[in-house]
């Protein structure tokens, strides 16, 4: 009885303290612009199912993809047992769920084998961050003292989550076997290791109970350092992709002040709308472009408590590739730092902590903005626009939106474009052309020009 | 021997002069009309237009940059100032179908001026060449062969990521009946050349390579004597990795245009 009221305190608490870092979170994410992103539900679930849930993207790169299912579907699976081990937890019945029968035993068996898959799975990936170096896991001046260990933390935390679930199992169903009574369900990874902890019944109760406590226990401290960690993805992922952008990745959107001030340009008759009213009643003055986090969109800072770490978007950055300081994921890790540390942080991740651990970042100035405080000019600069992060990112983020509002903010608020750029948009409104030739020329390509007339 | 005719090629204006329009409008872009060796690529395309027959014109002098490079570069303001008025010659003409040689000017008009008044059908020419060929309006024969030749293509970021067209130009190739070998980074997982985002005007930031010498190293790796694009700013940036490799001799860089009329006999 006490410990049904010890197990229902313990999970109201975690259970508070995770709603309690979620709306921090919410927060940070609202502390940018308002847009509406609503449109075309069907084809917005359609990307979910197939990106988040079906984790289309990640098949890219078939080998990690096929260990981090296991991972996953390990992670969706358990999660059934973990309601159980609540219901158990608070009526103190044991596997109330075996009432099930056959269906409960294949249940179990899916589980067990899903687990054993999920420890090796993750010891391949330790294997790969720390053994192997996977240079999109190990290299890179964002990839600095927290990412790393968060990484490592989580997939220790995971085995050993594993490891309690065995042990619960392996206890469980020796007691059974010692008592002579049958244990619902089918165990195949347990049933095989039954004799490990020996026939003391006592010893196996502690075991079972400390297995049972542990993995429970495990699983609360788990979910309150997401809202902490780049595992935080296994919850953002699928809001992600649902508002993820639907038109063609070359399209950029249209910045609707400009176009209102360009239509008054060409039409004085033209009446702008009046600008929105901040909380105070005064209208809100919105600068060109990104300086910092409060100028990107809500979507925008949803990309950054999306992102995985995984760099496959920085793998395939051709500015990165030859060497440049530009790294996507850095855009967007930085943008959570500089969120954080702007507005609300979750339980365990401060972001200024971190900031200077590990090897030195890029050459940042003291300025307390997302740009030039986080984020370079020559980092922006150094974008070709090729979208190949876009595409290789498996939760679609966008990386180069972003980048293109923090250059937008550079060029319209600043005029701070390399002196290059400033020629090239001098020849096009002068001339209407990318280089320093007269309109007047432009159709000259036309002169002498012959076809072979064909029988 | 077949003849030689002088083309004079049709604008806009001389069709609303005489109370007429167009089947499509071709739009030549700032490359295509200005730099030296994409000016060629417009040649040989007006050429294919010239032999199909199709009823076509160009705006001339009263074309403009689209703002492409001014949009990337972070410029918004003057891209929509070159949008709209574009937009407005655009509708002025009734202009209901383009066709252009250039990926840019094509993502520019075809996703990005609906939003500003400008709806149209936006056709790139690797889309259009493909159709012909499919039509059997053009035959791809009687001029250059190209049979046996190893070619490899090189996608252009904003034909194909931006917009996911990546068989329409393989389509085209794989008519001139050559050995096309494929780079290991094709199609969505293409290498970029280099000179997008108004990186084309600028210098690169600091680095250990240049991206275009990169990608050109890759398709040297295939093997190919000709690298086929169908972007004018892949282009230069392709020329450019092959004559720092010093292979411009042994590999040329050619629009997937000039290799359909000149395998059609049209040069």
């Amino acid at each position: 009885m006490i410990s049904n009221i010890i197990f229902l305190l313990v999970a109201a608490a975690a259970i508070g303290l995770f709603v309690w870092q979620i709306r921090k979170i919410s927060k940070n994410i609202n502390l940018g612009y308002d847009k509406d992103i609503s449109d075309n539900p069907g084809e917005r679930w359609n990307n979910t199912l197939l990106i988040a849930f079906g984790q289309k993207k990640m098949f890219k790169r078939p080998w990690p993809a096929i260990l981090h299912f296991f991972v996953y579907v390990g992670f969706l699976v358990i999660n059934i047992e973990v309601l159980e081990i609540l219901i158990d937890g608070i009526f103190g019945t044991h596997r109330v769920l075996g009432f099930m029968g056959p269906l409960y035993s294949v249940l179990m068996a899916v589980n067990e084998i899903l687990a054993l898959l999920v420890i090796i799975a993750c010891a391949i990936f330790l294997v790969r961050r720390n053994i192997t170096k996977v240079p999109r896991l190990a290299k890179g001046v964002e990839m600095r003292a927290w990412p790393k260990m968060d990484a490592n933390l989580i997939l220790i935390t995971e085995i050993v989550l594993m490891i309690a679930l065995f042990a619960f199992n392996i206890s469980d169903l020796k007691l059974a076997q010692l008592a002579g009574h049958e244990l619902p369900g089918a165990f195949p990874v347990s049933a095989g290791l039954i004799d490990l902890f020996g026939s003391d019944e006592s010893t196996l109760r502690t075991i079972a109970g400390f297995g049972w406590w542990f993995h429970i226990l495990g699983i609360f401290a788990f979910m309150n350092y997401l809202p902490s960690s780049k595992h935080f993805h296994i919850i953002m992922a699928f809001p992600n992709v649902y508002y993820s952008k639907l038109w063609p990745k070359g399209k950029f959107n249209n910045v609707e002040n400009i176009t209102h001030e360009i239509k008054a340009i060409m039409d004085p008759s033209y009446q702008p709308p009046a600008p929105a009213l901040d909380a105070a009643g005064q209208p809100i003055v919105q600068r060109f472009g990104a300086k910092d986090v409060e100028d990107l969109s809500w979507k925008q800072m949803m990309d950054a408590y999306t992102c995985t770490e995984c760099g496959r978007c920085t793998d395939v950055c051709p500015a990165n590739i030859t060497g440049k300081l530009l790294s996507p994921r850095k855009i967007i890790m930085d943008t959570r730092d500089r969120m954080e540390e702007k507005g609300e942080h979750p339980a365990i991740f401060k972001p200024n902590h971190y900031k200077e651990m590990g090897v030195e970042r890029v050459k940042t100035t003291d300025e307390n903005t997302l740009l030039r405080g986080y984020i370079t000019p020559e980092e922006l600069w150094a974008c070709t626009t090729c979208n190949a992060c876009v595409e290789a990112c498996p939760v679609n983020i966008d990386q180069l939106s972003t980048i293109i509002d923090l250059r937008r903010y550079l060029v319209l608020e600043e005029s701070a474009a390399p002196a290059s750029l400033n020629a090239m948009f001098n020849n096009i409104e002068n001339n209407g052309a990318v280089w320093a030739f007269p309109a007047s020329d432009r159709f000259n390509w036309a002169d002498d020009l012959y076809v072979t007339v064909k029988g | 021997m077949s003849e030689k005719r002088l083309i004079k090629v049709p604008t806009m204006a001389e069709y609303a002069a005489n109370g007429d329009t167009p089947e499509i409008l071709f739009w030549v872009g700032c490359a295509g009309s200005f730099d030296d060796r994409y000016k060629r690529v417009t040649r040989s395309f007006v050429q294919i237009l010239e032999h199909v027959g199709v009823k076509y014109a160009v705006l001339g002098t009263e074309e403009s940059c689209t703002g492409d490079p001014a949009k990337r570069a972070g410029n918004e303001f003057l891209f929509q100032m070159q949008a709209m008025s574009n937009i407005q010659v655009l509708n002025a003409y009734e202009v209901k179908k383009i066709v252009t040689a250039c990926p840019h000017c094509f993502n520019t008009i075809k996703n990005e001026y609906p939003d500003l008044g400008g709806n149209y059908e936006v056709i790139h020419h690797s889309t259009f060449l493909q159709q012909l060929i499919n039509e059997g309006k053009v035959k791809v024969a009687g001029g250059e062969s190209f049979k046996g030749k190893r070619i490899t293509f090189h996608d252009s970021c904003y034909l194909g990521r931006a917009n996911n067209i990546y068989e329409a130009p393989r389509d085209v190739l794989a008519a001139l009946d050559a050995d096309l070998v494929e780079m290991k980074r094709s199609r969505a997982n293409g290498l970029c050349c280099g000179a997008g985002g108004a990186q084309m005007w600028k210098e690169p930031e600091p680095g250990k390579k240049d991206i275009n010498v990169e990608r050109a190293e890759e398709a040297l790796g295939t093997g190919a004597t000709i690298i086929a694009s169908a972007c004018p700013f892949c282009m230069v940036m392709m020329n450019d990795g092959v004559k720092n490799k010093n292979q411009e001799d042994n590999v040329k860089v050619f629009d997937i245009a000039e290799l359909i009329a000149s395998a059609e006999g049209l040069n």
